[in-house]
This record gives C-alpha cells, sequence and structure tokens, in this order.
C-alpha cells in the first residue's frame, strides 16, 4: 500500500470518527443550542464524505441544505422557543430510560449493517443505463438526468413538497398577520453584518446562476443555486437592507408557484408532443431541461427563504 | 519531482500547519478575541498558502482564478463572522 493509499486512508477514518462523534454529540447533549450547532458541523463534514465518495452533487446539496439551511431553519425554531415557551420542567433522572432506545438503535444498525455487507458483487446499479443514454437528453451530467429526465416525476413531487411546507409554514401566523411579511431584521443591526449583505450578494447570485447553469454538465444544479439564492435574500433581510416581501403579493406567489407550474406544463406536454407525462421530444430536451430547471431555481429559492423567515408577523398593508 | 509539485508541498504543508495552529489557539486560548485571532489566522494564511500551493496544479487558468475566488469569498465570510462574534463578545465583556 504506498503511502498516498495510506494517508487518504487516515483522513477517512478521522472523518468517519468525527461524523460518529458529532452524531452522538447531538444525540445525548442536553444544550439545545450546542446540538443545532453540532448538527451544523455535521452537516458540513458529511459534505466532505460525499466528497470522498465522489458523490460532487450530493456533497453540495448536503453542504448547502443540510449544514447551512437546516441549520439556520433549526436555531431560528430554537430562539423562537427561548422567547415565547416556558421551559420544559426537569426530568427526574430514570435510571434505565435510555436502555430501550439504545437497544432498538443498536438492532436497527445491525440489521443495516448486516443488509450491507450481503450486497451482491458487484452491487446492483443502474448507473450504466443511464450514462448510456445520456445523449438522449443533450444532457452531460448524469445526476441532473436522473433528476430531470428518468425520474422527473420524483422531482416534481418534491418540488410541490416544499410548497406544501411552506403554505404549513404560513399557516401558523396569527389571522390579523395572514398575507403579511415576517419581521426578520433584528433590533440592532451590526455593522459588518450590513456591509456583508451590501457586498456578497451580486457574487452570490453569479455562482448560482453558474450553478445551474453548469449542472446540466457537471456537479452543480437548481437545489444548490436555489440555496445559494436563498441565503443572499435572507441576508438582504436580516441586515435590513430590504424588508421580508408581504406573503399575500402576486408576483411572489407567482415566483414560488412557476417552478412547479412550468414542471407540470412541460409533463402534459410530454403527452401530446413525446411518448408521456413528462417525457421530452428529443430534439428540444436540454433547452426545456434548462427552463425547467430555472423556474425551478426560482422558486426553491424563494420557498427555502420564506421557509427559514417563518410565518408572517406584521399585518399586511391595506 | 518538479520545482512545481516541490512549491506546492512546501506551501500545502505550512498551510496545514498554520490551520494546527489555530485549531490548537481556539481549544487553548483563554478568551473569546484571542480565540478568534488564532481562528482567523489559520482561516485567511492557512486557506491562502493552500491555494497559492494548488495554484501550479491547475490545469487551466480558470481554475486558478476560480480558487483565488474561493479564497477571497472565504476571506469575507471570515472577517464578518469574526467581527460579528467579536461584536457579542465585547457587549457581554464580563464573563468574555
Amino acid at each position: 500500500m504506498s503511502l498516498f493509499w495510506s494517508i487518504s486512508l487516515l483522513f477517512d477514518i478521522a472523518l468517519v470518527a468525527g461524523l460518529i462523534a458529532l452524531a452522538l454529540h447531538v444525540v445525548v447533549t442536553r444544550d439545545g443550542r450546542g446540538a443545532i450547532l453540532a448538527f451544523i458541523a455535521f452537516g458540513l463534514l458529511l459534505g466532505i464524505g460525499w466528497a470522498r465518495l465522489a458523490s460532487v452533487d450530493v456533497a453540495l446539496t448536503e453542504a448547502a441544505i443540510g449544514g447551512g439551511l437546516t441549520g439556520m431553519l433549526l436555531l431560528r425554531a430554537h430562539a423562537h422557543l427561548a422567547r415565547h415557551a416556558a421551559p420544559p420542567p426537569p426530568v427526574a433522572p430514570e435510571p434505565r430510560r435510555w436502555l430501550v432506545p439504545a437497544i432498538a438503535c443498536g438492532l436497527v444498525t445491525l440489521a443495516l449493517t448486516a443488509v450491507v455487507l450481503a450486497f451482491p458483487q458487484p452491487a446492483p446499479s443502474l448507473a450504466h443505463q443511464a450514462v448510456a443514454s445520456l445523449e438522449t437528453t443533450g444532457l452531460g451530467n448524469p445526476v441532473t438526468a436522473v433528476l430531470l429526465a428518468y425520474r422527473a416525476i420524483d422531482t416534481l413531487l418534491e418540488k410541490i413538497v416544499l410548497i406544501l411546507a411552506l403554505v404549513g409554514v404560513w399557516s401558523l401566523s396569527r389571522d390579523a398577520a395572514w398575507g403579511g411579511a415576517s419581521q426578520l431584521q433584528p433590533a440592532v443591526v451590526p455593522e459588518p453584518l450590513v456591509f456583508l449583505a451590501r457586498v456578497l450578494p451580486p457574487f452570490g447570485v453569479l455562482i448560482a446562476v453558474y450553478e445551474v447553469w453548469v449542472g446540466a454538465d457537471l456537479p452543480g444544479g437548481t437545489f444548490q443555486a436555489g440555496t445559494i439564492l436563498a441565503a443572499m435574500a435572507l441576508l438582504v433581510m436580516l441586515a435590513g437592507l430590504r424588508p421580508a416581501p408581504p406573503t399575500q403579493a402576486r408576483a411572489l406567489r407567482v415566483m414560488l408557484a412557476g417552478g412547479p407550474a412550468l414542471f407540470v406544463l412541460v409533463g402534459f406536454l410530454g403527452v401530446a408532443v413525446a411518448q408521456g407525462f413528462l417525457s421530452y421530444p428529443e430534439a428540444i430536451a436540454k433547452p426545456l431541461i434548462v427552463g425547467i430547471e430555472a423556474a425551478l431555481t426560482l422558486s426553491i429559492a424563494g420557498t427555502l427563504a420564506l421557509l427559514v423567515a417563518g410565518p408572517p408577523d406584521r399585518a399586511p398593508e391595506p | 519531482m518538479g520545482l512545481a509539485d516541490a512549491f506546492t508541498l512546501v506551501c500545502a504543508v505550512a498551510g496545514a500547519i498554520l490551520f494546527l495552529a489555530g485549531t490548537l489557539g481556539l481549544l487553548r486560548f483563554p478568551d473569546t478575541l484571542s480565540r478568534l485571532h488564532a481562528l482567523s489566522k489559520a482561516d485567511s494564511l492557512g486557506l491562502g498558502l493552500i491555494v497559492l500551493g494548488l495554484l501550479p496544479q491547475q490545469a487551466s487558468l480558470m481554475g486558478g482564478v476560480k480558487l483565488i475566488c474561493i479564497w477571497l469569498l472565504a476571506q469575507l465570510s471570515a472577517a464578518t463572522a469574526s467581527q460579528l462574534i467579536a461584536g457579542i463578545a465585547a457587549r457581554r465583556k464580563p464573563q468574555a
């Protein structure tokens, strides 16, 4: 075994050990905020793990969604709970309270290990077919081809679930605030945050456009780009440079529904001009896919930003 | 091993050592501000050295430009985050 391989093996072992340690910390710690911060670190490490497995698309998504956006959602929820809810009564320590969950988790882990070790060699894989048919989609990135061509129905439903989640969050608002905007700006905005919110967004938008465009042929795509756009929008709103948009604004709602709506429309078009629902005519497959991706990116960006912004808490202006 | 590879090796190792020193400082320094100091040194100089070391390994000019852009973005975010944390630490001075 060469020096290079032993060093990368060492790195992988350290990575896995860090992941397991962080996961245990998230579960065991009593400090909610600390658990969330460890969860964010876990997401970033997991992203590195996916990159080590050469799944750069998954790595980018994990770092952006698992580490960044979910972490911010959880932090905001935690801060909200700390402000509004009474702290839970201290639980009397029961000696064997942890025993049953620990045994159950251990059994699940053992079963999963057995399943993974029992995979036939070579593992069943559709990767070969996915790459072989790549030509008909006009794309170069097999991951994008799976997401937007071979398994487009899954992607479509995923986006609709996101919109439903946003409707769920909005419906938590008080009746008076329905259709209004969320208050994101803190009472005192620190100067460096304003600076960052002025400098970073142009670059963020550029990187997001690049991600969508390059996603057709290389790692990248709608979810990563949408998350970057959402982060830029949140930065601007948190720094108080622009208020959060009122959720009843027509332009906003068109943007949110636009991506999935276009997807469905193109899907039904497939029935008329191609082989069926969500199949694209081969000649214009790539422009169609890139168009859907662009609309989806805007929808995802809006949905994610508004999910983090939370339910509207200011009454709409008449 | 060519000159470019030697340059990469020296720079990347120096960067890694800086990261190690920064981590050590983060763990060992007594208060928030000096811990931040250690961290931002590792972030800016350590990452800078690693990027510098990787530049000769790039096949195209674009790759190098992207690496430098990543370093600049990391600089911007690290500096801002340090300022924000330092501001909070300064406001709650007593237990800083």
